[in-house]
């Protein structure tokens, strides 16, 4: 069988369709391992991973930590805000340094775009990017094709709307390359100012009417407003904008259709999503964190595949 | 390549017959015991085995499958991951007797693999490796089988294919061997 046709996961951009098939077969099987009495396997005993978070996060940070543990890899953490980045070292001598310690393999979630790109040109291990500002965020995109594959049976003719933020979104980004290379097709909704410009290049539908939006749709994906990336405002409150894009239970219940609902976390109750919707039935999204520690196990085992024996 | 049958169909059915009498034998009518295959060529002789069980004692025999490839000792030594078949034990192995079955024993590694593999579904009671082909002298570890359909002396630069009606079109084990062995 054949591996990876990369050597970092930086983006779901690089990735062929092949690739994501190997992964999400990969994935099956450690759906199994992590289902199973002792969670554990042996694989990866003998390699050290660093999880750099120059970022906040909870849900991916601890997502990957488990699985790797899993794996049974030496994890060591780093995080921006208690290390020495902030007595002024370069990213690159920050990361030089932990690599001295043997290290083989690196998480890194940075609020630049480019930033696990850059990092791969610079220094020796494997790199899976976390997260960069608002570019790419491929395990992301992975867990919530695999879901839907899992919900759907597959994830090609599926229509999928990604709704909200999409201008700060890198789930969004990967997201539409990740459906579009498994056959999907994909359209944004959200207010003009959320959207990004020229994004009907990638070939993707835009919409404005979130009703229509729904009404088309298979599965709809509700990003969360990202406040922390917008220094200006883009529209004029978060209860105008939940009246317009946020989902609730009276709209779902009058679709022609029964869609499925997912949300990449963390949710804001009441913005994009009710609770009501956020804890129904066709809401997905404890499955998504579920799925979440088996994609990033299958991506960890793959490319540590890629690391020489000594 | 020189190609030598080493089990004619008909011997092929009188071992699998045998190997049957002799699990019966210390296993009686399977109240505890379940079978476990080594995926992905250790399904065939299961499968085989089972009908014939349940053929003779006219009962159902509990069975599964077990993929051990994350825990196999040559992860990042091969030039490609080998990607894992399923896993498919939906019952207690918990104080069971279990027999691993596996089509060729050859150096004892796949076997070390899957004992790690079935311990993380729990304590069994009892485990025995069943091998359809026992290819001795070729050991790398102290593991052995306690049945045995046939044992066969051979080389290293040898190969050993156990084939079947249902995908090589007929049940015969048949040796390869480079030409000018000597």
């Amino acid at each position: 069988m054949d591996n990876l046709s990369v050597e970092h996961l930086l983006g779901i951009r690089d990735l062929t369709e092949k690739d994501i098939q190997i992964i999400f077969q990969t994935a099956d099987s450690f759906k199994q391992v992590i289902n199973r009495p002792i969670k554990k396997v042996p694989s990866l005993r003998d390699i050290t991973i660093a999880n750099l978070f120059f970022e906040n996060s909870t849900r991916t940070r601890l997502s990957f930590e488990i699985a790797q543990k899993r794996l049974s890899a030496d994890i060591v953490n780093f995080s921006a805000a208690s290390s020495s980045t902030k007595k002024g070292e370069t990213l690159v001598d920050t990361v030089n340094n932990i690599l001295s310690m043997k290290v083989d393999m690196l998480v890194m979630r940075h609020p630049n775009p480019g930033a696990a790109q850059f990092l791969s040109t610079k220094v020796n291990a494997k790199i899976i990017n976390a997260g960069d500002g608002t570019h790419e965020h491929p395990t992301q995109a992975l867990l919530d094709a695999f879901s839907i594959r899992e919900k759907l049976g597959d994830v090609a003719g599926k229509k999928v709307v990604i709704v909200g933020d999409i201008l700060h979104s890198r789930v969004a980004l990967s997201n539409i390359y990740c459906l579009q290379k498994l056959g999907a097709e994909v359209m944004v909704c959200g207010p003009t100012t959320l959207i990004p410009k020229h994004i009907h290049q990638l070939g993707v539908k835009v919409e404005h009417n979130l009703i229509k939006a729904l009404n088309w749709c298979d599965v709809a994906n509700m990003l969360r407003i990202q406040l922390e990336r917008q220094d200006i405002k883009f529209f004029p409150s978060l209860r105008e904008y939940s009246m317009l894009f946020g989902l609730n239970k009276e709209i779902l219940d009058n679709l022609d259709k029964e869609i499925v609902v997912m949300h990449p976390g963390p949710i804001n109750r009441g913005v994009e999503i009710t609770s009501d919707v956020a804890d129904s039935k066709q809401s997905i999204i404890l499955n998504q964190v579920e799925n979440g520690v088996a994609i990033r196990m299958a991506v960890t085992y793959l490319l540590a595949a890629k690391i020489k024996h000594q | 390549m020189e190609k030598q049958v080493i089990l004619s169909p008909k011997q092929f059915e009188l071992t699998l017959n045998r190997l049957c009498y002799q699990l019966i034998e210390n296993h009686n009518n399977f109240e505890n015991t379940v079978l476990i295959g080594l995926q992905p060529r250790g399904i065939n002789v299961l499968t085989r085995l089972k009908a014939q069980l349940e053929f003779i004692l006219k009962k159902e025999i509990v069975c599964g499958n077990l993929d051990i490839t994350f825990y196999r000792d040559d992860f990042r030594r091969r030039e490609t991951p080998i990607i894992p078949s399923a896993t498919n034990i939906d019952f207690i192995i918990e104080n069971k007797k279990v027999v691993l079955i596996d089509d060729v024993l050859f150096t004892g590694r796949t076997i070390r693999s899957g004992i790690d593999a079935l311990m993380a579904f729990g304590r069994p009671e009892k485990v025995e490796l069943l091998a359809f082909i026992d290819r001795r002298f070729k050991r790398q570890l102290p593991i052995q089988a306690d049945y045995i359909g046939k044992t066969i002396d051979t080389l290293s630069t040898e190969r050993v294919n156990v084939e079947w009606t249902e995908i090589e079109g007929k049940d015969q084990v048949v040796l390869y061997s480079q030409e000018n062995n000597g």
